[in-house]
């Protein structure tokens, strides 16, 4: 066996673990888009790497000014990245023309990019429901300059009202 | 010493990619699912043991009438089984508000089977299709029901939009 059948051998071995690693624990993934602005991808260049934390897909323990990855509630193979603003309980005012309010309801959160002029977030489409978050963003990996950890930031400011909901997170597990 | 590694070592391999590939076929091809839902008599019923498919869910092979676990839109944590009733474009009526709805890109309308002690999306309108988390194919338990999940005699006629 020469080094092309070990090399196959070695792929075929490593896949599996790799795919059930990256899917319960931490994935790494490049980030497209201008939503993010100036927290990710500052140049436009579609340059940053984010490391994932999928636990969170189980524990749900989110806060707001999170980071998060979200499966797009118009589009299920678009993936988006976007700050927890709201979570539920809370009142906002939405910040498109129509300046409604809303109130956030049971289950789900209110997200938006950091850059209000060029993001398609919950603006748009309204609360978006937690069963669609897959994963946190938790630090930046590349580029090597603005390594670290992606920090909290409030980006809702006087739209939000905060109401503490003693009953948030104590959830029910299995059917309805 | 150096065999002993070396054996210990291949079991430590193959132990991982084992786990791992019976996880990853769980997770992405076929698992097993246990519904505790009364939301889908008679076709399936309170305890029954079922072969759940996300493999349809992940690559868009779904089709109208097809019975599916989905996330709960009010509580991450719950799981629903529901029959798909409407796709994306089409206009379903609402037996419930007694009005039709038109369901939107990249959202689904789910109903149980069982009208009177479903909520379903009668009642929370249209989902996002990125709550699927799988199709039911198969009713493996109890024996005397098995078999493929079918589709229902008359699916609902969508408008024509």
């Amino acid at each position: 066996m020469g080094w092309i059948g070990k090399l196959i051998k070695g792929l075929c071995l490593a896949a599996p673990p790799y795919c059930a690693f990256t899917d319960l624990f931490f994935a790494v993934r490049t980030v497209d888009g201008v939503s993010m602005q100036p927290t990710l991808n500052p140049d436009g260049n579609n340059t940053d790497f984010v490391l994932l934390d999928r636990r969170v897909t189980s524990s749900l323990q989110l806060e707001r000014g999170d980071v998060v990855s979200l499966i797009s509630p118009k589009d299920p193979s678009q993936w988006l990245i976007k700050r927890v603003v709201a979570m539920e309980g809370d009142q906002i005012r939405a910040a498109s023309c129509f300046e409604e309010t809303v109130d956030i309801p049971k289950g789900h959160i209110w997200v938006e990019g950091d850059n209000h002029d060029c993001s398609l977030d919950s603006n748009n489409f309204g609360p978006v429901s937690l069963g669609l978050i897959t994963s946190k963003a938790s630090h930046v990996l590349w580029p090597p300059s603005r390594w670290g950890r992606l920090e909290k930031k409030d980006i809702g400011g006087p739209r939000l009202t905060l109401r503490e909901n003693a009953e948030r997170g104590k959830v029910f597990f299995g059917w309805e | 010493m150096a065999s002993a590694f070396s054996a210990l070592r291949k079991t430590v391999v193959f132990m991982v990619t084992g786990v791992s590939t019976c996880y990853c076929t769980l997770r992405f091809i076929c698992g097993l699912g246990k519904c505790e839902d009364v939301s889908m008599e008679p076709v399936i019923q309170h305890g029954d043991l079922v072969l759940i498919s996300p493999f349809y869910v992940n690559h868009q092979y779904l089709q109208k009438g097809d019975v599916v676990f989905c996330r709960s839109p009010k509580n991450p944590r719950a799981i629903i089984c529901k029959r798909l009733v409407a796709m994306e474009g089409d206009c379903v009526f609402n037996g419930e508000k007694g009005f039709e709805e038109y369901v939107d890109k990249g959202q689904i309308w789910l109903e149980g089977d069982n009208k009177d002690y479903s909520i379903d999306s009668r009642t929370y309108g249209p989902i996002p299709y990125g709550l699927l988390i799988s199709k039911v194919t198969l009713r493996l338990w109890p024996p005397k029901r098995f078999g493929f999940i079918e589709l229902p005699e008359q699916l609902k006629k969508p408008c024509s939009t």
